[in-house]
């Protein structure tokens, strides 16, 4: 318990003109990288979703940490351990229902002929 | 030992705490903002599902190819981005104690909210013109629902930054309104996060459809 009774304003952790700096660099570079693979098209879709999503991962990161300044001390850890089950939470629900709903609607699809009937 | 064990049973007995320990004010409320905010990235996190299940249902209307200007994201994005920064500007005079700086950048940031904001009205009002309304298909329903709830997310902040700008310039640089401003800071950034996850599934990945 560090929660001293003057920490109240200040509990969470500062961020620093560096740090502020080094977190935009990072973010417009993780921004314009996936913009422009879109944009021009130097590789085939499939490798370019994967990098992409990828890019985005990465920069949702680099936002935590420099712009959420988040850390594993911040609140005696309670922050990250909220924010581990949440990130738990969010990809069952993601994963779960795109698993469910791609199977079901592979399964539900009409036979193939049926589709020339007008 | 004993004499104490004494008074003890002589006093009535009570389950509760007799003197409450000390609650520094917005002691919690750092936390308590935190697990807001991550209740937030539940309620985004069921509307991406909602993209993801239904963002390819097109009902042989337009498509995200036909509709979306990816310069147009791309500059929506770094208005959201630089917001960011200026935020983190205004955060770092609100540290040094700076009230006049700390104002400035806040209307800086909101500059760039509403230039965010004002950007993605525009494309749904140009997408509603040409009838690609959320009524049109399964893709444009999730498409509105996902948007227009970050969206409005953004125009909350922007009022939030609004209040804070009176308020530091009524009561200054006072404790209670630090902890306030560090909440708009976790809101505002989060906002941005959001945003990412926006741009990569959303239109990045719809042009790849």
């Amino acid at each position: 318990m560090s929660g001293d009774a003057h920490h109240a304003a200040d509990g969470a952790a500062h961020g620093t003109l560096r740090g502020y700096l080094t977190g935009f660099g990072l973010s417009v570079v993780l921004t314009a990288i996936p913009f422009w693979l879109v944009m021009a098209r130097p590789l085939a879709a499939s490798h370019t979703a994967i990098l992409i999503v990828g890019f985005a991962v990465l920069q949702i990161l680099v936002h935590v940490v420099y712009f959420l300044h988040m850390n594993r001390r911040s609140e005696g850890g309670w922050t990250m351990i909220a924010l581990i089950f949440t990130l738990i939470v969010v990809a069952i629900a993601m994963s779960g229902s795109t698993w469910v709903m791609y199977h079901l609607n592979t399964n539900m699809m009409p036979p193939h002929e049926m589709r020339s009937v007008p | 030992m004993t004499s104490e064990t004494v008074t003890t049973q002589a006093a009535p007995l009570r389950f509760y705490d007799v003197e409450e320990h000390e609650h520094p004010e917005g002691g919690s409320t750092m936390l308590g903002f935190w697990i807001y905010l991550m209740s937030d990235c539940l309620i985004f996190a069921i509307l991406f599902a909602c993209f993801a299940v239904l963002g390819g249902n097109y009902a042989a209307g337009p498509s995200p190819r036909d509709l979306f200007d990816l310069p147009q994201v791309a500059l929506s994005t770094a208005m959201l981005l630089f917001s960011s920064i200026t935020f983190g500007f205004a955060m770092l005079s609100m540290q040094a104690g700076r009230r006049g700086a700390t104002q400035g950048w806040l209307v800086v940031t909101a500059l760039f909210g509403l230039a965010f904001l004002g950007m993605e009205l525009r494309e749904f009002a140009h997408l509603i013109s040409i009838g690609a309304t959320p009524q049109r298909s399964a893709f444009l329903s999730a498409f509105f629902t996902l948007v227009g709830t970050h969206g409005l997310h953004v125009t909350f902040g922007l009022v939030w930054i609004a209040t804070m700008i009176a308020q530091v310039g009524r009561h200054g640089l006072i404790p209670a309104n630090q902890r306030r401003l560090m909440c708009l800071s976790l809101f505002w950034h989060f906002l941005d996060i959001i945003w990412i996850g926006v741009f990569t599934f959303v239109y990045l990945m719809g042009m790849l459809r």
